[in-house]
């Protein structure tokens, strides 16, 4: 069975009209997140994607549907906090996420709820602070740090909890690029080397094609998913959801369009160059 | 107004950052009933050289200690020269209403060695104690009101919370005045009473951003299985040790040279 099973979830918030609730933030979504997997999840706003993100550490429970995490099913509420030691959820806004003045003991308020014994909380904060390459600012104040160092710092607070999954909130939206980019890799390499589960909700497609599997939501649902070289060469679809594609992407289905023989979209910028070459010769 | 030195931590390892914080605190309300205990210049003179101790035990440059005092500045100077003009006694200079006697100048003298006693004091127990740990060392204090239902956990949550988000909100603040600035809100000039009227613009904004900030933070909270007091551990463990018992025999003989003082000499207020 897969880590996160998402089993036909409706969900809305309290807009109800006549019994029946206006309008589904999350509308029949089914979706399996296997141990490990990178999965990004786009979509414009509103279309439900930060919902289905609250989902899935029991912050929000479904209207109808399961989801199941490693065998819990959300909904059952003696499991909640099992649930949400296992998915971690980093917000959007780096500030807010942060609840203590200096930065180890920001990091440490996750496994001091859980009760964990100081010097192992000693230990998993170091870690934690290790992972997310911030050792060096442990004490510092994290009001004078960059967008995208506090940021990492909201991710070492969540590591520190020693979940499975991790899953993100648009945990760049706020930030610059090179901000953007310090979150990613970090991400990246959280993915790579340890093996962690990773749920990126993001908008932008840049991030989304270093991704595993791309999930496409629209309306509070799933209009298409696979692989990023499989979603990112349906551009029309794409763009029917107010969506863009990556820009090497966009060229080749323009230059598809003139006639030029093109086979495999391009994601990033070597794969366009190595195409336009092959597409001169 | 970013550059707030008051009630800000400077992380350090100095002999005063060590010292539990809990003795701290109780010290601290200890040196602020005989900073008021004084009464003549050699118990206060005890007093500052015990202060001025910590200040340098503390390892933090002077000039913080400068810019805390900056901000009071202004009350050291009001309620000193109102000392100076109530003083009571044969007056040794007199103009129209205002009048200085001897008394005056020993309760001026007083008033301002006192106040700036007391900002030091309590900047040196902010800058060398983490939120975090004054915050434990209350709870750890209020521990016996919990026999009465009082939510001790709770409160210091609430206090550790609020001094995590001054720098923000003060940053937040600039940035929305800015932001009115720039749509012609005039903040300068006026009267009393259209300058408080030219704060409504900020403070709404400000209000609107900080409980939408508090709706973040709770869910931020939550996702990290906070889930009240109970069960929680800390990290960082407080414990009494020797510094501590040196500290509180520091402040018994101030205490003490303070007493003997203040029976053996005559008071000058």
């Amino acid at each position: 069975m897969s880590f996160i099973s998402i089993q036909d979830v409706f969900f809305s918030y309290d807009e109800v009209e006549e019994g029946k609730p206006v309008r589904n933030a999350v509308d029949g979504v089914s979706l399996d997140i296997e141990r490990g997997e990178f999965v990004a999840v786009i979509g414009h706003n509103g279309c439900g994607k930060s919902t289905l993100a609250k989902q899935l550490n029991a912050m929000l429970l479904p209207d109808s549907g399961k989801v199941i995490v490693d065998g819990d099913d959300t909904s059952v509420e003696e499991k909640t906090f099992d649930i949400r030691e296992k998915v971690g959820l980093v917000l959007q806004n780096p500030d807010n996420q942060l609840v203590a003045s200096i930065v180890e003991e920001d990091v440490a308020f996750g496994p001091e709820n859980l009760g964990v014994a100081p010097d192992e909380i000693r230990r998993r904060v170091d870690e934690a602070l290790k992972a997310v390459d911030m050792y060096e600012y442990r004490t510092h104040a994290p009001f004078k740090l960059s967008g995208g160092q506090k940021q990492r710092i909201a991710i070492a607070g969540i590591l520190a909890i020693r979940p499975q999954c991790i899953v993100l909130d648009e945990p760049t939206a706020m930030l610059d690029p090179s901000g953007r980019e310090e979150v990613i890799s970090t991400l990246l390499r959280l993915n790579r080397e340890q093996q962690m589960t990773v749920v990126l909700i993001t908008h932008f497609m840049d991030e989304a094609v270093l991704a595993d599997r791309v999930v496409v939501m629209d309306s509070g649902r799933i209009v298409t998913q696979g692989t990023p070289e499989t979603v990112f060469s349906q551009v029309e679809l794409l763009k029917r959801h107010r969506l863009d594609v990556p820009q090497s992407a966009e060229l080749a289905y323009k230059l598809r369009g003139c006639g030029l023989k093109i086979d495999k979209i391009p994601l990033t910028q070597e794969d366009c160059v190595a195409m336009l070459e092959e597409a001169m010769r | 107004m970013r550059d707030v030195a008051f009630g800000q931590y400077f992380p350090g390892s100095s002999l005063v950052h060590r010292l539990d914080p809990r003795a701290k605190i109780l010290m601290f309300i200890a040196y602020i009933v005989i900073i008021f205990c004084t009464f003549n210049y050699a118990a206060l003179g005890i007093t500052t050289a015990f202060t001025a101790l910590f200040l340098i035990l503390s390892g933090i440059s002077p000039k913080f200690y400068f810019k805390s005092l900056k901000v009071i500045i202004f009350i050291v100077i009001f309620t000193s020269l109102l000392n100076l003009f109530y003083g009571s006694g044969a007056p040794i200079w007199q103009w129209w209403i205002f009048r200085i006697t001897p008394n005056g100048i020993h309760r001026a003298v007083f008033v301002t060695v006192r106040i700036i006693c007391l900002i030091l004091a309590s900047s040196c127990l902010t800058f060398t104690t983490s939120p975090t740990e004054l915050t434990d060392a209350i709870e750890r204090l209020m521990k016996p009101l919990k026999a009465v239902r009082f939510p001790v956990h709770e409160i210091a949550m609430m206090m550790s919370l609020a001094l995590r988000f001054v720098p923000t909100l003060l940053e937040e603040t600039d940035k929305i005045m800015q932001a009115q600035k720039a749509r012609g809100a005039d903040m300068e000039s006026g009267n009393l009473f259209k300058r408080v009227k030219a704060l409504i613009p900020i403070l709404i904004p400000l209000f609107v951003s900080a409980f939408r900030r508090a709706y973040d933070v709770a869910t931020a909270m939550e996702c990290r299985c906070y889930r009240g007091g109970a069960g929680r551990t800390r990290m960082k463990q407080i414990h009494l040790a020797a510094r501590d018992v040196i500290a509180f025999v520091t402040l018994a003989l101030v205490i003490g040279g303070v007493i003997v003082c203040n029976s053996l000499m005559s008071g000058v207020l």
